[in-house]
């Protein structure tokens, strides 16, 4: 299974396009979700066994739809902290997803209607924005759907089935499941990296800063949430003004 | 359990903004080339921070979860899908752990 689909720029009929959109999102979809059901399980088990009830983990995931916020959110309901630590930990873990939508903003069909965007705007993730932004050229609403519709299914279906598991998978099965979305990141962004040296040059500053932050004493402190947006940013920052893309690139 | 309701309510809601507010508020394309060029470099920028150093500790110890991340870059370079590389990662980690306590 290869991981990214060259867009095909021969179609001309235009239903079938959609058609075939919605379908090679699905295909995308599949690894991703496979990926999310060890996180996920992990997660519902994690929940009840911290005395939270099976629908209520369930009930986080179908409305939260994302790893580290929820999975900091819960330990904090858990934890009984007050409404507005939640809020605040939960938001500061998610501000990223803004420079990814804002990445993504530019990269749809320009015509799409803003109903699509608030509907499939709920399914950006780190690895649904990572496999749709290595699409080549635009990207249309039935793709975006296609993609995020089986790892939506796998969180939940995770989630479900860890919260109602009450053994755990062998720890020495959890732990090798743990780098699974790691791999995959991995696996996203290293073919990208040999094609171009631009991409692996703003990759490489943005492991160095994130590298930085966790082992200078006094930044360590700083949430991985904040962690990735600042690496994010210093490095675009860095890559737009060394490798500035040129118009027909674009 | 209405606490945690609430809690879940607002969690929600602050995971739901971040996502969508961009694509509510940008409607246009971008016309400056810096932008563009910023937005075009964040998916490899936001990968590369999320993986490393993170990596190191997605697993029971540093040892397995670097070997786990060789096996993934060196497939990867080779355009396996993600679906192998993250396979062959796990199995990887899962090897190096049962050595460790000498199951192997």
């Amino acid at each position: 299974m290869s991981s990214i689909v060259e867009i095909d720029n021969n179609e001309n009929d235009s239903s079938k396009i959609l058609k075939s959109d919605f379908v090679k999102g699905l295909k995308l979809g599949l690894p991703i979700a496979l990926g999310y059901v060890p996180v996920s399980f992990t997660f519902g088990l994690l929940a009840v066994r911290g005395g939270m009830s099976v629908w209520l983990a369930v009930l986080i995931s179908l409305t939260n739809f994302t790893s580290a916020g929820q999975f900091a959110g819960t330990n904090l309901i858990i934890a009984g902290a007050p409404i507005y630590e939640i809020g605040l930990a939960t938001f500061i873990i998610n501000i990223r997803y803004t420079l990814m939508s804002l990445s993504l903003s530019q990269k749809i069909d320009s015509k799409m209607p803003i109903f699509h965007k608030l509907l499939w705007g709920f399914g950006v993730t780190d690895e649904t924005f990572s496999v749709a932004s290595m699409e080549d050229g635009r990207i249309s609403a039935k793709y975006l759907y296609g993609l995020i519709i089986l790892p939506y299914l796998g969180w939940f279906t995770g989630t479900l089935l860890g919260a109602l598991t009450c053994k755990a998978l062998s720890p020495m099965l959890q732990n090798a499941m743990g780098i699974a979305l790691y791999a995959m990141f991995i696996a996203l962004v290293i073919p990208s990296c040999r094609k171009s040296i631009a991409a692996a040059f703003v990759c490489g500053i943005a492991v160095l800063i994130s590298t930085g932050f966790k082992y200078v004493p006094f930044l360590s402190n700083i949430s991985s949430g904040w962690v990735i947006i600042i690496s994010a940013i210093a490095a675009c920052t860095i890559g737009a003004l060394v490798f500035p893309r040129k118009e027909d690139m674009l | 359990m209405t606490r945690a309701l609430i809690a879940i309510f607002v969690m929600a809601v602050v995971t739901y903004l971040p996502r969508i507010f961009p694509l509510a508020l940008v409607q246009k394309d971008i016309k400056s080339n810096f932008i563009k060029s910023f937005l075009y470099y964040v998916p490899y920028a936001v990968l590369g921070a999320m993986t490393f150093p993170f990596i190191l500790y997605s697993t029971g110890n540093m040892l397995s979860a670097l070997v786990g991340m060789l096996v993934a870059i060196v497939l990867s370079f080779f355009n396996k899908g993600l679906m192998k590389v993250a396979m062959a990662s796990i199995v990887a980690v899962y090897i190096v752990e049962l050595i460790m306590k000498g199951q192997f």
